[in-house]
């Protein structure tokens, strides 16, 4: 049975897992390292890879400030309607990203509720960075403040109080007591922040506009060259992608070692 | 809400709070919002003329019952999958546990393409297939495949921490009572698993219905056939028809609330002390 299951377990992976990750390398290495590393030289990739690198920095530290405050806010207090902010914050999760795409297009669009507002100002949200940014930050809203809050929550606000009454400042308690605390955690949900914010594709190909060199994402590079049969190349770019899923995952892995250490810590201390 | 602040001395409510919600009604309910009043303009009768077209309805089903399809067939392969992962030691397990998060971490527009080159009819699996007389890539097979790799982890990362709470006395207690393998999973084993077992389904199912960059390159996106609902909408979108686009939205929206209360209650329920 035990053979059986581990067996089972493996092919099902492997095949399931591995095989997809093997096929973008060979396919990607299919005309050979020159066409490899030629994809990267492409003036579209650069600024592909530019603007993805751009998008991250905007998203992920204000999903993570974000996170910070709504897990303290969430754990450390008592407020009516705790419960559906709670829910709310989980609600990009169930969103189709095309749908919440369509969703900002709506309202800073053209034909939008904001739109004549934005046009009669100069501002151009839809089909430029601005509106990538946005869609970004949509699906990548909850990763933070979901590692957070049932970490702190299960902290407890003790030696937060304690510091209080001993005279430490908002400041003081933040940097030198939960900051510490839940590093792990609020690292965890920034790369998986990272993560989504650099693949994110449905959402970003709807507010887009796909303008090659301005305002193409790295996967949205990938998806033109696709299109265009330039499959090695396509395969190329994707490739580095699948690299920074790989290091995503190692770094998941090593968070999780670290962690699991102080546990062990705590029950041979009790 | 004065008399309950009073419980604690920490500082930041009103300024943590004042953020979270402002930042969440700036970025998540406003546009929400304004993509349900987009489709509330055409009204009712509009809103069901549009939702009842056949191109609409057949683009609907595909997502939903994909979805299915998908969640179900990753929670047969997710309880054997979290199973082996907790209760066995072997070489390499730690390596297969690190790679169940690889469809969370690979954007979905590289997984799109990867599966594709795979089930396509030239590709590694697929030459295999063809041999079998099954077309993989662009059908609806190659559309419950996709979601079936994006949902894994969601299955197995719920149903893992059941697993490992799952106390190793109750079903040695039911072998040594005289029952055989097939009854102590059945009889004893998956009861304790449902709550995780039916969240982890209903997390993969939730994903996979609005799912896009992972389905629309091996989906072929054939109007009728293997037209999923997000392209059904990119598709409205490029045609500068916001009407259709936002009513097909806000109806895949409604339905995405109801499985998101659905998981809650779900999440509340398995919670409770038994």
């Amino acid at each position: 049975m035990k053979r059986a299951l581990i067996a089972a377990t493996a092919l099902l992976l492997g095949l399931f897992l591995v095989l997809p990750l093997a096929a973008i390398f060979a396919e990607a290495l299919r005309k050979g390292l020159g066409a490899y590393l030629a994809s990267f030289s492409d003036p579209a990739a650069r600024a592909a890879f530019r603007l993805t690198i751009t998008v991250v920095l905007i998203a992920v530290p204000l999903n993570a400030a974000f996170g910070l405050c709504a897990s303290w806010c969430i754990t450390r207090f008592h407020f009516p309607g705790k419960a559906l902010l709670t829910a709310l914050i989980d609600l990009p999760l169930a969103v189709s990203p095309v749908v919440s795409g369509l969703a900002y297009v709506l309202l800073f669009g053209l034909h939008g509720w904001l739109g004549p507002w934005l046009m009669e100002r100069d501002l151009q949200i839809i089909f430029a960075v601005p509106g990538i940014a946005l869609a970004t930050v949509f699906v990548t809203f909850p990763y933070v403040a979901r590692e957070l809050i049932p970490i702190m929550e299960e902290q407890g606000r003790e030696q937060e109080e304690a510091a209080r009454l001993l005279g430490a400042g908002g400041w003081q308690i933040l940097w030198r007591i939960t900051l510490p605390r839940v590093k792990w955690a609020l690292l965890n949900g920034v790369v998986l922040c990272t993560a989504r914010a650099m693949g994110e594709f449905g959402a970003v190909s709807v507010v887009s506009g796909h303008i090659r060199g301005k305002t193409n994402t790295v996967p949205l590079h990938v998806e033109i060259l696709y299109n265009e049969y330039n499959s090695a190349a396509a395969f190329a770019v994707a490739s580095s992608l699948a690299l920074i899923a790989l290091v995503t995952l190692a770094v998941k892995t090593w968070i999780e070692r670290k962690t699991e250490v102080p546990d062990a810590d705590r029950a041979g201390a009790h | 809400m004065a008399l309950t602040r009073r419980r604690t001395v920490l500082p930041g409510f009103g300024l943590t709070l004042g953020i979270t919600v402002s930042y969440l009604s700036l970025l998540v309910l406003l546009p929400l919002g304004a993509l349900v009043l987009e489709a509330s303009e055409i009204g009712w009768a509009g809103l069901w003329n549009i939702a009842t077209q056949p191109r609409v309805v057949a683009a609907l089903e595909l997502s939903f019952v994909s979805a299915l399809a998908a969640a179900a067939l990753d929670l047969l392969f997710g309880l054997v999958v979290a199973w082996t992962l907790v209760r066995y030691r072997f070489p390499g397990r730690r390596l297969l546990d690190a790679l169940i998060d690889l469809p969370f971490a690979l954007p979905t527009a590289v997984t799109g393409i990867a599966l594709t080159a795979l089930l396509a009819p030239t590709g590694w699996i697929g030459q295999v297939l063809e041999g079998a007389g099954i077309a993989a890539a662009f059908s609806r097979t190659g559309v419950v495949l996709a979601l079936m790799f994006i949902g894994l982890p969601f299955v197995v990362r719920t149903i893992q921490p059941a697993v490992e709470d799952l106390d190793r006395e109750v079903e040695e207690a039911a072998r040594c009572l005289g029952a055989s393998p097939w009854q102590t999973f059945r009889r004893v084993l998956f009861p304790a698993l449902i709550p995780a077992s039916v969240t982890g389904f209903a997390l993969a199912f939730a994903r996979g219905v609005g799912e896009y960059g992972s389905v629309v390159f091996i989906s072929g996106n054939m109007p009728m056939r293997t037209e999923i609902a997000p392209v059904l909408i990119v598709g409205k979108l490029e045609q500068y028809d916001y009407a259709g686009a936002a009513a097909i939205a806000t109806v895949m929206l409604a339905l995405s609330l109801a499985m998101l209360l659905t998981i809650h209650f779900l999440q509340r329920w398995s919670a409770r002390p038994v």
